[in-house]
């Protein structure tokens, strides 16, 4: 399997940024990096993975089905997540996740038809002093109201 | 040896070796502290959280199972917040189990049933709905239960670093967290169920034993498998005359718990529909069923007129027939039938290894000594597929005592992970292979060498001259295929002065073959078509109607390993007792057979009586190297022989090129591997033959 030569350049820097023989640390950056060029990890990008860190594709398997943030199957352009843990819901998060779902007509995890928006309902972001926050793609949303929210989703439909 | 720690457990003085963990110095002391993750020999996980103690000036409890003991320690195990913590450990482990106890297979001798049963409490205060899964099925042996799972991981370490495997793992987290195969939804591996035997409550399963038995209704028989040579203890569960599962939890035997495919499952070939169940004569070129005493007659009448008339005998053994019933056999064949032409089918060359060591003792390396000796050199064989015992206790070797391991052989060998030299070679280049070895070997304390049918007649000289160049006490193993092919060969089926070597048997014109557990009419493997027979009586004893035994003029039907009582040597040298376990209707051992048409014959008073116990006797008293303590075999254990201490002749000189392993992979086992259901099942058993 290859990869843009941005991305092999920078698996390359990852791999020979642990000690020998522990190339398998890279494992996760290698998967995120990987997954924001494919759109998802495929079982194509599994077994790539393993075999460049030095694992098998299940150890790759149970790491990325662990972690949230990596996905199985591909994320509209804009992956928006709302934060609905103890902070934010406090602060109405939950109100702002239900506002997401209606006006967007898709759920968790869930992919608008046209591919462009997806929805995702996350823990802790980290960011409770400006709670109630939301995440679309790496950039941070701070103090998001639903009329707020509406000027970001369409702001990203006119952008797509 | 290091100054032992001092520390107290329970109020108790207890004294152990820096860097034991609390949970053995506590058991050392005779106390049990509960865990379900911690398993002797594999990593440590700390994660149940089971085996929480009280330390004195340590804030919080400790878990035994991750902590090294330390001088003037003080530690409790009985207190009440210990007790709470158990109490709350095990509530927690119940939150999503389905508590189907009544119709689990592992109700009665499940680990959490019993944690539960003396730790635990009696309600729980969960009341929310449980999370279900259903099962799932990984491969005709495994069968995994998500909601029964406690998330030890004793299956996935077991299968990582026992096997060297790594088949399973887990995925998911929290809740969701449940075990998953190497394969999307199934397994590809050894198929050997060490996971489902490790696992501490009923979530792996496994497809042959599951929903057949309570564990108690069960009769435990210790038998020792009759596929590969290594010997592997193997405890059957018998029920109502049936073998329901084969395992060995209970550690004893040189296999400890290991067993492969072979040992676990397949001694499914006892009830297979082809099993013979009624001797067979030959009347107008047909077999037909008749009784046992009309064929033993017929054998019995028939031997006498050929022993009348001065005709000649050809006899062949077995590789997987007891040690008595090869003494018997030879003795049959030298004493009663007058013949020197007696052989078997010869899968290495023991014969040159003992003879290249004649002068010295204690050069045959055990089972033990892969897993204890500093540096082991394997030659040709795939351990892992032919030998997986050996396989086994040389990766525990490595991963307890970071032992050197080198593989010299043809192909890629699982050795290759850990070994600190991997060398492939073509046949016939193993000896500049060794050279470029030899510097390395040599800075070595000591070292085992184990090598397959590469290495044959002078090969065998030489590999000895080479070890023995080396300058460090070096010992020896020299693979064979079946679970008593040492046994043969030490019993003496080996031809006599003047006498044919097997292949001259089979195309010789004799008055009468008789085959006793072989079936070496097959052919050539690869080659379609079985070899037509020469002698002009042929009788068989096996289980099945083999190409052998499908030319017969009488067949015998003969019982398994695991329906006969008698010892076996593997291919270690070791010397193991069979139980009994079943019987199977109309078929008979060996033993029983030869002493029938020697009565029949009215020869019997030369033989002696066809006892196991009386026959052994025998070969102790007169067999070199087979006067083993009997304790040993009687409780169990594996006693070593010692072999002959000098020049081993054979009638004729050694022919080297007539030796051939079948190279049998985890899911073949010659003629009997064709039986079993359970190892044509698998998927990778149609990959990989």
């Amino acid at each position: 399997m290859t990869f843009s030569p941005q991305l092999e350049a920078r698996f390359d820097k990852l791999l020979k940024s642990y000690p020998p023989g522990r190339q398998r640390s890279a494992m996760i950056p290698m998967l995120m990096y990987a997954q924001d060029e494919l759109g998802s990890v495929t079982d194509e990008l599994v077994d790539e993975v393993a075999r460049r860190v030095g694992v098998t594709p299940l150890q790759v398997n149970e790491v990325l089905s662990y972690y949230s943030m990596l996905h199985r199957k591909p994320l509209g352009k804009y992956h928006v997540q709302v934060c609905t843990n103890i902070s934010c819901l406090l602060c109405d998060g939950d109100k702002l996740w239900e506002h997401a779902c209606k006006k967007l007509g898709i759920g968790h995890k869930e992919v608008t038809a046209d591919g462009q928006i997806s929805l995702e309902e996350v823990e802790c972001m980290g960011a409770c002093s400006w709670a109630p926050a939301i995440q679309v793609n790496y950039d941070f949303e701070h103090f998001v109201t639903p009329e707020k929210l509406d000027q970001i989703l369409d702001g990203l439909r006119k952008k797509a | 040896m290091p100054d032992l720690v001092k520390l107290t457990i329970d109020g108790k003085a207890v004294q152990a070796a820096p860097g034991t963990l609390v949970i053995d110095a506590a058991k050392m002391a005779g106390i049990e502290i509960p865990a379900f993750c911690y398993y002797e020999g594999l990593t440590l996980q700390a994660a149940c959280r089971m085996c929480l103690v009280e330390v004195e000036k340590m804030p919080k409890m400790m878990t035994a199972c991750t902590l090294p003991v330390a001088e003037g320690m003080v530690v409790r195990t009985e207190t009440p917040q210990v007790a709470q913590a158990r109490k709350y450990t095990l509530e927690f482990l119940l939150t999503n189990h389905p508590l189907d106890c009544p119709v689990c297979d592992k109700g009665g001798e499940c680990e959490l049933q019993d944690m539960v049963f003396r730790y635990g409490a009696g309600e729980s205060r969960y009341t929310e709905e449980k999370v279900h899964t259903p099962e799932k099925q990984f491969s005709p042996v495994v069968f995994f239960d998500a909601p029964r799972c406690i998330l030890c991981f004793r299956c996935v370490r077991i299968c990582n670093e026992g096997m060297g495997v790594g088949a399973l793992g887990v995925i998911y987290r929290g809740v969701l967290s449940e075990i998953a195969p190497n394969h999307g939804d199934h397994l590809e591996c050894d198929e050997c169920g060490a996971c489902i035997d490790i696992c501490p409550v009923g979530a792996l399963t496994s497809g042959i034993y599951r929903y057949q038995t309570r564990p108690w209704e069960m009769q435990h028989v210790g038998a020792i498998c009759t596929h590969c040579g290594d010997g592997c203890k193997t405890t059957l569960g018998v029920r109502n005359n049936r073998i329901i599962r084969g395992n060995n939890r209970d550690h004893s035997g040189i296999n400890g718990e290991f067993l492969c495919i072979k040992g676990r499952y397949a001694f499914d070939f006892y009830d297979h529909p082809e099993r013979l169940q009624a001797p067979l004569v030959r009347k107008n070129g047909k077999l037909e069923e008749v009784s046992w005493s009309e064929a033993l007659d017929t054998v019995a009448n028939r031997f006498n007129q050929i022993r009348a008339d001065g005709g000649t005998f050809g006899v062949i053994g077995s590789n997987h027939t007891t040690n008595e019933e090869n003494f018997y056999l030879r003795k049959f064949a030298r004493e009663v039938l007058a013949t020197p032409h007696i052989d078997h089918h010869r899968t290495g060359d023991v014969t040159a290894l003992v003879d290249a060591l004649s002068g010295k003792t204690g050069r045959m390396a055990t089972v033990a000594d892969l897993y204890n000796r500093k540096a082991v050199l394997v030659l040709g064989a795939d351990l892992a597929r032919e030998h997986p015992l050996l396989s086994f206790q040389i990766r525990a070797n490595y991963r307890h005592h970071q032992a050197h391991v080198y593989a010299v052989t043809p192909g890629p060998v699982r050795e290759d992970k850990y070994a600190v030299a991997s060398v492939r070679v073509a046949s016939g280049g193993y000896f500049a292979a060794l050279e470029d070895l030899r510097a390395r070997l040599k800075a070595e304390p000591e070292l085992v060498i184990v090598f397959d049918d590469s290495f044959k007649g002078p090969d065998v000289h030489r590999l000895v001259e080479f070890g023995e160049s080396l300058g460090i006490p070096v010992r020896y193993i020299c693979l064979v295929d079946y679970s008593n092919s040492r046994g043969a060969l030490d019993m003496g089926l080996v031809p006599g002065e003047g006498g044919m070597r097997l292949d001259e048997m089979l195309a010789a014109d004799l008055s009468a073959l008789w085959v006793v557990g072989a079936n070496p009419f097959k052919g050539t493997p690869g080659v379609p078509g079985s070899v037509a027979r020469k002698a002009r009586f042929l009788v068989v004893q096996d289980l099945f109607l083999t190409e052998t035994a499908e030319q017969a003029d009488v067949v015998l039907p003969a019982a398994s390993a695991y329906e006969k009582s008698g010892t076996v040597t593997n291919t270690t040298g070791e010397v193991q007792r069979l139980k009994r376990a079943i019987n199977t209707m109309g078929a008979k051992p060996d033993l029983e057979i030869m002493g029938f048409i020697a009565r029949q014959m009215g020869a019997a008073g030369a033989l002696g009586p066809w006892v196991p116990e009386t026959v052994f006797a025998e070969i102790r008293r007169t067999v070199h190297g087979y006067d083993i303590p009997l304790p040993e075999i009687d409780t169990g254990g594996a006693a070593p022989t010692t072999p002959v201490n000098g020049r081993v002749t054979e009638a004729g000189g050694p022919r080297p090129d007539l030796i051939r392993s079948d190279h049998n992979g985890l899911f073949a086992s010659g003629t009997l591997g064709r039986y079993s259901k359970v190892l044509n099942s698998v998927l990778e058993g149609r990959l990989d033959r």
